[in-house]
């Protein structure tokens, strides 16, 4: 073999720095995001598995539809309950405390909404 | 054919992977195992290749020179296009690697009315080229997000700047559109000028392809068909600390998509894709062009043969030329 000294460390790095993902997290499972889940309310504006995946695309048709399209601001859930198509006075009513629910899976998988450039929770503002 | 059939072959992985989401157990091979045997080949596979390359000797100085050697010091010297020290070679290979320098001096021949050739710049490979890789490395490094806990901060930092624009919800990603567009290109150009498609094998149109349902089954998951990306990190990241679960709802988009990455990963030792490594043992970038001022020696010179010089060839068959008539230097 020709040009060890450079070859061999080379493809040590390229292990190196394609298993970093290993290394970094040395074995360590996290914990897995237990956002706390209203205490007073049992039912949300859809089912639970559309709320994981979908949530966001929700908040956005409500913004769309309320500012630009006038739509109601006002919806029933499955169980003819009415709740306010708002984050902050809809999510945030049963969903009270945003670093134990919305926080807990957004820092999890690293995204960060802008929602809170201009919304706060209610406790904030005070 | 060459275009169909890779095409082809693509489609099938993506029914293979369809059928093994749905059947029982199959969303464990294809999320669990396949990754598993996919990163070890392809890790296993990079250094094999590589090992192997570097058993050929490259006894000689071949670099590809496209500049003025080193020669009197009155002619000027291009020092990173036919380097003779190796802060140039480093040069060389930095803008290279970086920069893909010799595909900026990418050129193109048109025979126009005369008959006349004509010679032109053409940088459209280079730009696309590089959009393509670039792109493709800040996804993979934004990917990592679902692989390390805590994410680390450079992560964030990408996501943040790639997401910049802050359209819609989840935010749109500058790269994904741009990566798109430029395997579209890459795909294009083979296609369209004949020159390029005469020499395009289904080797290369498998890997266009194979990329582009990579990036395309991410881009359907993220913004149109949405997974439980809670679900997901919790198996990708287990796959990391070697504790792998698969719990909660993950869409079938997901296996797809991962199953066409383990194609890739499985694929990538053996293809042209080697090119990642090959670039850093290309002897005809990485070799200083110093055959004048150096003396290189064959490594498989066998050292019982001594070098035979014209005058100790002479002494030797001296009579034997007077007798043939042959002119000597020596009486």
């Amino acid at each position: 073999m020709y040009g060890k000294g450079r070859i061999i460390p080379a493809l040590i790095l390229f292990l190196g720095v394609m298993t970093s993902p290993i290394w970094y997290n040395s074995g360590e499972v996290s914990k897995l995001p237990k956002p706390e889940k209203p205490k007073d309310y049992k039912e949300c504006v859809a089912p639970t598995q559309f709320m994981r995946t979908s949530h966001m695309v929700l908040l956005n048709q409500w913004r769309d539809n309320i500012l630009r399209e006038d739509g109601a601001r006002t919806g029933r859930t499955a169980n003819g309950t009415e709740y306010v198509r708002s984050l902050q006075n809809g999510c945030l009513k049963c969903h009270s405390d945003r670093k134990k629910f919305c926080d807990t899976c957004h820092t999890y998988a690293s995204v960060k909404p802008y929602c809170w450039d201009c919304h706060l929770q209610p406790k904030e503002a005070m | 054919m060459r275009i169909l059939n890779p095409f082809i072959a693509v489609l099938a992985l993506i029914a293979v992977a369809l059928v093994a989401a749905q059947v029982p157990g199959g969303q464990v091979l294809v999320g669990i195992i396949l990754p598993y045997l996919a990163f070890a080949l392809f890790l296993g596979g990079v250094v094999y290749r590589v090992l192997q390359w570097a058993k050929s000797p490259v006894p000689f100085r071949i670099p590809t020179t496209c500049g003025q050697a080193n020669s009197l010091p009155w002619i000027k010297q291009n020092k990173i296009d036919c380097p003779s020290t190796k802060l140039g070679v480093i040069a060389r290979m930095f803008l290279e690697v970086f920069l893909f320098r010799s595909l900026f001096r990418n050129t193109k021949a048109e025979m126009h009315d005369g008959p006349k050739l004509v010679y032109g710049s053409s940088k459209f490979l280079w730009l696309f080229a590089i959009l393509f890789h670039y792109c493709f490395l800040v996804i993979v490094l934004r990917h990592m997000r679902l692989f390390m806990d805590p994410v680390p901060g450079f992560v964030s930092a990408l996501e943040f700047g790639d997401g910049f624009l802050q359209i819609g919800a989840p935010v749109f990603y500058q790269t994904d559109a741009i990566f798109l567009g430029a395997i579209a290109f890459l795909f294009l150009r083979r296609v369209t000028l004949s020159n390029i498609r005469y020499i395009s094998l289904p080797a290369d149109y498998f890997p266009l392809f194979l990329i582009f349902g990579i990036a395309f089954t991410g881009i359907l998951m993220r913004y149109f068909l949405r997974v439980d990306v809670v679900a997901i990190k919790q198996l990708t990241h287990g796959l990391a600390t070697f504790s792998p679960a698969i719990t909660g709802q993950i869409g079938s988009i997901f296996f797809i998509h991962v199953f066409l990455i383990c194609a890739l990963m499985i694929y990538f030792p053996f293809s042209k894709l080697m090119h990642m490594a090959g670039i850093f043992m290309s002897p005809t970038r990485n070799m200083i062009n110093n055959s004048r001022m150096v003396r290189h020696i064959n490594p498989w010179n066998d050292p019982n043969i001594k070098p035979h010089s014209y005058a100790g060839y002479e002494d030797e068959f001296r009579e034997f030329m007077k007798e043939g008539g042959i002119p000597v230097e020596k009486e």
